[in-house]
């Protein structure tokens, strides 16, 4: 299966382990991966804080690097998101839209298309999940605890696929961790109470680890973490998916 | 801009136990609205319900508004039409002088509240006691409500107790909130069997029979109506529903929505006055005709005031409604507001971080947090945001609008981050106050891949 890996900028430039651990995971799953080598930033810095109309560059070199693949993977709830409800180009819409319906998370991606049941992957830690609210909310990948509907979890599925983890439920499941993107600066009081209150549900569970989906908010969540001198250290799921012993 | 949302938020935050306090107390709010909602299978059906008979109402509204004028006045109902806040204030004031009135007494509006109606008739020398126990604490306290629902919600015992004690002289330091809850109980109950005119809010109004219904807990908008000879009650015009069968579905959703009751303690139908009774009702727009004509935002006119939206967002739990600078606060304000004025609410909708829970728990399907990001939008086109935020942001557009500039960048930040950390690491950078910067490493993710991948 030909898959384009699409490595959001941020991880692309900070978190290269979480890129490599997704090349690594979807190679090993069978894919054929091809990472084009133009690519950057889905735009989503700009849309979210009100200038969509300055994302055009990004969109189109969006476009440019990942026409023509059957499947986009990312390991990004939100850049995914971001792609799905707003790539646009006046010039192409047909191909804009068929790139919105062809990118895909890397869980979904794992859940739903490889219909993955197995993974050989070996991780004894205890492990906190947090639900990232642009991979959850946004794309469905759980279900959410204000909907009065059937409970799943695309990532939960696929952690408990994992020797030796330990995953440990946070109090309240679903709650925003409060990176928001420049939300993260320009409301920096509100930003950084709500990490904290985050981090604490997961320290109070003992937890090793804390993972997700989204690097965004495990910046955010490590950032906090690493001031406080945390004992508990953040990883990306892709890492765990990705870990033999 | 006076105040912004931000700032106000960081000294709320600044009394980190009160904050830990506010965000708990609400979040148990939003738990009971949870196990309610769990209690009926039908209800992620009842929402879509309630979400279509309000596009309904939206998309038919002078048909609808007519009917209800129609039968509202057959059945003795004094309609009023008040195109903005000032007319609103207006007619209710001359109402009050023809009848030469002193003492008013007002329950569960908080359109008033968003009319500044208190203010308007202080100024002509008129008072109006509030008489729900959360707002007559405010009122006390020369405050404006916190909360939709929750007026004092930002408030803990002991600080009504001092509020109290100023204004009722009950004892100093008494917390006690049964003996609290008692003396404003006898306070309140002097005023209402003074009151000559009683002016309340509407939950729903209905167009086929041209009555309306105010839901309480407390049963104060009935003890002011029904003792008062005069009743004004107050509604903006999104409050209608075509048909009293219609209720059965908003009177599900409402209360178990605001505060996880099956029903609220009394759902009070107004139809017609007694003998001898005079009842007013003053039908408002105030801006609202104008959010009905954007497209992106109308449906945000089916909101029913449950504030659902509040309980259950992160940023409200944490920053107070007071940090929200208008009388209706939290998420749905956020999207109602810059509607009334863009300028001065220009910062709300940035006070979010668009995790979508809101949306979630709306019992009509507002999409509020979509609606957010499209306000983002609107506000940046008419300019209304920091040159600074829009020099960044064209300069965040430029680098990654080219690979090559991107990855210098990229390249270059990191190896500062490497030698001269504290050039990114200080007061300057708002990130680093409390968090510290992801570890830079040398090379990126592309750069592993052109040395272990592509030879």
């Amino acid at each position: 299966m030909k898959v384009a890996l699409f490595i959001p900028c941020y991880i692309d430039q900070f978190y290269p382990n979480v890129g490599i651990a997704t090349l690594q995971l979807l190679e090993k799953l069978g894919c054929d991966v091809s990472f084009p080598l133009q690519q950057t930033c889905c735009g989503q810095p700009m849309a979210n804080s009100g200038f969509a109309s300055m994302s055009k560059g990004c969109d189109l070199n969006f476009m440019k690097n990942f026409s023509g693949f059957n499947y986009i993977v990312a390991p990004s709830g939100s850049c995914v998101l971001h792609v799905k409800e707003h790539l646009h180009s006046d010039k192409h819409p047909d191909e804009a839209f068929l790139l919105r319906n062809t990118i895909y998370e890397l869980t979904e991606f794992l859940t739903d298309v490889l219909k993955v049941e197995n993974i050989n992957a070996s991780f004894p830690y205890k492990v906190g999940w947090h639900n990232s609210c642009h991979g959850q909310r946004g794309l469905n990948l759980s279900s959410m605890t204000e909907k009065m509907l059937p409970e799943f979890s695309k990532p939960e599925q696929l952690l408990k696929m994992v020797k030796g983890i330990e995953l440990r439920k946070p109090k309240r499941n679903d709650e925003c961790c409060g990176f928001g993107g420049t939300f993260c600066v320009s409301e920096e009081a509100v930003s950084v109470k709500m990490g904290k209150d985050r981090i604490k549900e997961h320290e109070d569970n003992d937890v090793d680890y804390i993972t997700g989906g989204d690097t965004s908010c495990l910046m955010h969540l490590e950032g906090i973490l690493r001031r406080k001198g945390s004992k508990v250290k953040t990883i990306h799921i892709a890492e765990i998916l990705n870990s033999v012993l | 801009m006076a105040v912004k949302h931000a700032d106000l938020a960081e000294k709320f935050i600044a009394d980190e136990p009160r904050t830990n306090w506010h965000d708990e107390t609400l979040w148990f709010v939003r738990e009971k609205r949870d196990k309610a909602a769990h209690g009926l299978p039908e209800w992620e059906q009842l929402r879509e319900w309630g979400s279509q008979i309000k596009n309904n109402t939206l998309s038919n509204l002078s048909n609808y508004l007519k009917e209800f004028e129609e039968k509202a006045t057959a059945n003795g109902i004094k309609v009023h039409w008040a195109s903005d806040a000032q007319e609103h204030n207006e007619i209710v004031h001359k109402i009050i002088q023809k009848h030469g009135i002193q003492k008013i007494v007002k329950s569960k509006s908080m359109l008033t509240e968003e009319c500044q109606l208190n203010e308007f008739l202080q100024h002509r020398g008129i008072e109006v006691v509030d008489t729900d126990l959360g707002e007559r604490i405010v009122q006390f306290r020369k405050e404006p409500p916190s909360h939709i629902v929750l007026p004092a919600i930002h408030l803990k015992k002991e600080d009504v107790s001092a509020t109290f004690h100023e204004h009722l002289q009950t004892e100093k330091g008494n917390n006690d909130p049964q003996y609290l809850t008692e003396a404003a109980r006898q306070h309140l109950r002097n005023k209402f069997v003074e009151s000559q005119l009683a002016i309340t809010g509407v939950n729903f109004a209905i167009a086929e029979t041209g009555g309306f219904v105010v839901c309480t807990n407390e049963g104060n908008a009935d003890m002011g109506a029904h003792t008062a000879p005069v009743h004004i009650a107050c509604m903006g015009f999104e409050k209608l529903i075509p048909k009293a069968a219609h209720l059965s579905v908003f009177l599900r959703l409402l209360a178990r929505s605001a505060t996880g009751q099956p029903i609220t303690t009394y759902s009070s139908h107004f139809n017609k006055p007694r003998s001898n009774q005079e009842m007013h009702l003053v039908i408002v727009d105030n801006g609202r005709s104008k959010q009905l004509g954007r497209e992106d935002f109308r449906n945000s006119l089916k909101c029913i005031r449950c504030a659902a939206c509040f309980n259950t967002c992160p940023v409200y739990r944490r920053s107070g409604g007071h940090s929200y600078h208008t009388a209706v606060a939290g998420p749905i304000g956020s999207i109602l507001n810059p509607n009334l004025d863009m300028k001065a609410n220009a910062d709300l909708p940035f006070a979010s971080t668009l995790c979508g829970s809101c949306t979630n728990v709306c019992p009509v399907k507002i999409n509020i947090h979509e609606q957010l990001w499209k306000w983002r939008q609107v506000i940046v086109a008419e300019g209304y945001v920091a040159t600074s935020k829009k020099i960044s942001m064209l300069g965040m557009s430029f680098v990654f609008s080219s690979p090559k500039i991107y990855r210098l960048m990229g390249k270059t930040a990191r190896g500062i981050m490497h030698v001269f950390p504290f050039i990114i690491n200080n007061k300057l950078n708002t990130w680093y106050k409390q968090r510290e910067m992801p570890e830079a490493p040398k090379d990126s993710f592309r750069d592993w891949y052109l040395k272990n991948r592509k030879n």
